[in-house]
């Protein structure tokens, strides 16, 4: 269904600014912009962003960009988004000589690049730009592949050169519009009539649909993502119930409307292999629900796919809650699958942050909806992401390691942790500035960096960089910490950003820091260590984590005196 | 079906004004909130709840609201 444009508006009114995130968008576009505009606007509310937005006139891409004194550069904002219709390219292709139509992709293309960079180069700014719409002007019908005076043939031609383009450039992201378009219908997406009297180039409510992606896309950007997909089992993965039916009566695979599960397990595993943490939460015996997943033939999923597995009797409120414990990342981060509308109303009314989608009845609409809810939206991806399920199942381990050692030093020295802090490497660069992206809670300042940012900084005689890995005899964490120090004076080095993952929490991992920060800090010359804490919805966590690591507070900010510092004791070699 | 009736709770929706009355005679100069924006979404939100369609024409032509409520009434009776 699509959302319309006076919902979006009617809910965005109502809405309370508590704690919201604030964020400078500008938009231009090559066709009145005013309706997108207003619409992110809705959008942001009801994704708790604030935006601050500049419209620009119509049809003012260039001049805005070209001139450092236009409004664009003046406002200065965190994104840009550049819309292009494609009737109105479409407006100017018919107006080109058979000539100028031949070196049409060519043209634009060097043209767009030579706008980006110039954007690029004078904006620390996220550049987001739709692809063009496919629009066959029918005009060549179907050997539009064959002419290259086909705007058909130059609209593919243009989307692949876009995507190269975005690949060049590090801030530069390609909003899926056809995506969109496929799925509302390319029927649906435009009013005619408005079209000719308005210059409406896309219905009202398509507005509301583009901006509601849109503001998805961008709220990853400003953390907002979901890490962990908790599945109920019995009619959620597989048809039927695996206590009553047994191993060979559960409808996977070739078995009744087996393929409507199979494919949702298909996509599990995709996103799995993405880095979404998969759990499962279900109400059955645990040896009788993990049966399935080890013995049945036809299984997508297998056991080593699941992060932590939780089958029981218990209220699924509170086996949800131990997930979360075990992951440490927030209930927000988390989405709940179950068929049953009684086990989601639990979770909803308990949980509320929890994403909870309401699954149709019929489990072959399963996969659709799910697909249409964009749920996983992300602003980074890196390789290191696959290997987190691994990383949480040696966590389990690990816990319950904790429980049968009753001394903390004991349990500590018996990990065997190796720690490696070092500046940043232009290896790890995608995985640093994720994490300042993605942490919430372990984050001191919450001060978040593009790849781009965290590439300058790596290399700025202004700075000391240090990024954390740490293994043990489990495994290895990876890189699970990132420290930017900045040089205030000849006397202080300020602790700009400390970020760490949750996973590694009350190991001593600070403690090692802390020893390298002062050691570094004495080396230059230094004589304080400055933090600082900024509060957020997340991070009282670290509230007091200077004073713990026996900073001083003044005025506001935490001093370390390194002359007189004595190494915190910890267990990491 | 009182037309006119309906296309005022639709005034007062769209343009966030609910003391907003309209007659037949009213224009867009009358109502400070109605613009070229607000126009537009006042048709799209006339068609939805009429379950209607205008064309292109009709929109462009309408004076005032009583044009607008008798190309409405037009419609319904067909």
């Amino acid at each position: 269904m699509i959302l319309d444009f006076q919902t979006l508006k009617s809910q965005a009114k109502g809405i309370q600014k508590d704690n919201f995130k604030k964020a400078k968008i500008a938009i231009l576009g090559n066709y009145a912009t005013q309706f997108i505009s207003k619409s992110i606007g809705y959008s942001g509310l009801t994704h708790s962003i604030e935006f601050e937005i500049y419209n620009a006139e119509y049809d003012q891409i260039e001049p805005e960009i070209f001139d450092q004194n236009s409004g664009l550069y003046n406002f200065s904002p965190d994104f840009v988004f550049i819309t292009i219709s494609s009737l109105k390219l479409q407006d100017k292709f018919y107006s080109l000589s058979a000539e100028e139509k031949t070196h049409y992709t060519r043209n634009y293309i060097a043209n767009l690049t030579n706008l980006i960079n110039v954007l690029d180069s004078r904006l620390k700014t996220k550049i987001i730009i739709n692809n063009l719409e496919i629009l066959n002007d029918q005009v060549f019908g179907n050997i539009y592949s064959k002419i290259d005076l086909s705007f058909a043939g130059n609209i593919y031609n243009l989307n692949y050169e876009l995507l190269r383009l975005a690949r060049s450039f590090d801030n530069l992201y390609l909003f899926d519009i056809n995506g969109l378009i496929q799925y509302y219908g390319a029927r649906n997406i435009r009013d005619w009539g408005q079209y000719v009297n308005a210059d409406l180039h896309y219905s009202l409510d398509f507005h509301a649909v583009i901006s509601e992606k849109l503001v998805t896309f961008i709220a990853a950007f400003l953390g907002a993502i979901k890490k962990c997909l908790i599945i109920d089992l019995d009619n959620t993965i597989w048809g039927g119930v695996i206590g009553d039916d047994g191993l060979q009566g559960i409808e996977i695979g070739s078995l009744g409307v087996g393929k409507s599960y199979t494919e949702l397990q298909k996509w599990i595993k995709q996103l799995k292999e993405r880095g979404i943490i998969i759990a499962v939460c279900s109400k059955n015996t645990e040896a009788i629900a993990k049966e399935p997943f080890e013995k049945h033939p036809e299984m997508v999923l297998r056991l080593d796919d699941i992060a932590v597995f939780v089958a029981n009797w218990e209220n699924k409120a509170d086996n949800i809650r131990a997930i979360q414990q075990i992951l440490n990342i927030g209930f927000d981060s988390m989405v709940f699958l179950d068929d049953n509308p009684a086990e989601r109303a639990i979770i909803s009314q308990n949980l509320p942050a929890v994403s909870v989608p309401e699954l149709p009845d019929d489990p072959a609409l399963y996969l659709d909806y799910l697909k249409s809810l964009n749920l996983f939206e992300t602003a980074s991806f890196s390789t290191g992401d696959k290997d987190r399920t691994k990383q949480y199942q040696q966590e389990a381990e690990r816990q319950k390691l904790q429980f049968s050692l009753t001394n903390i030093e004991d349990y500590l020295k018996s990990l065997q942790m190796q720690i490696v802090l070092e500046p940043f490497n232009p290896l790890d660069i995608p995985r640093i500035a994720q994490l300042t992206q993605r942490s919430n809670q372990f984050n001191l300042r919450t001060v978040r960096y593009s790849e781009s940012e965290i590439k300058d900084i790596g290399t700025d005689p202004g700075y000391f960089t240090c990024s954390i890995k740490l293994k043990d005899k489990f495994g290895d964490y990876g890189l699970i910490s990132v420290l930017i120090l900045k040089k205030l004076n000849d006397e202080e080095l300020f602790i700009d950003t400390w970020v760490m993952s949750c996973r590694v929490l009350k190991r001593g991992v600070e403690s090692s820091v802390v020893n390298y920060c002062v050691d570094l800090a004495k080396h230059n010359g230094f004589k304080q260590l400055v933090g600082e804490f900024i509060p957020t919805a997340k991070n009282d966590l670290v509230r007091d984590h200077y004073l713990n690591l026996g900073f001083t507070n003044h005025n506001g900010l935490w001093y370390l005196d390194t002359q007189n510092f004595k190494p915190l004791v910890h267990y990491i070699n | 079906m009182d037309v006119l009736k309906d296309v005022n709770a639709i005034f007062r929706d769209v343009l966030e004004n609910d003391d907003l009355v309209i007659t037949r005679e009213t224009t867009s100069a009358d109502v400070e909130e109605w613009d070229s924006l607000n126009h537009i979404q006042l048709v799209v939100s006339i068609e939805k709840h009429f379950k209607l369609k205008f064309t292109a024409n009709e929109i462009r032509n309408w004076k005032n609201v009583g044009e607008m409520c008798d190309a409405i009434s037009l419609k319904l009776n067909v």
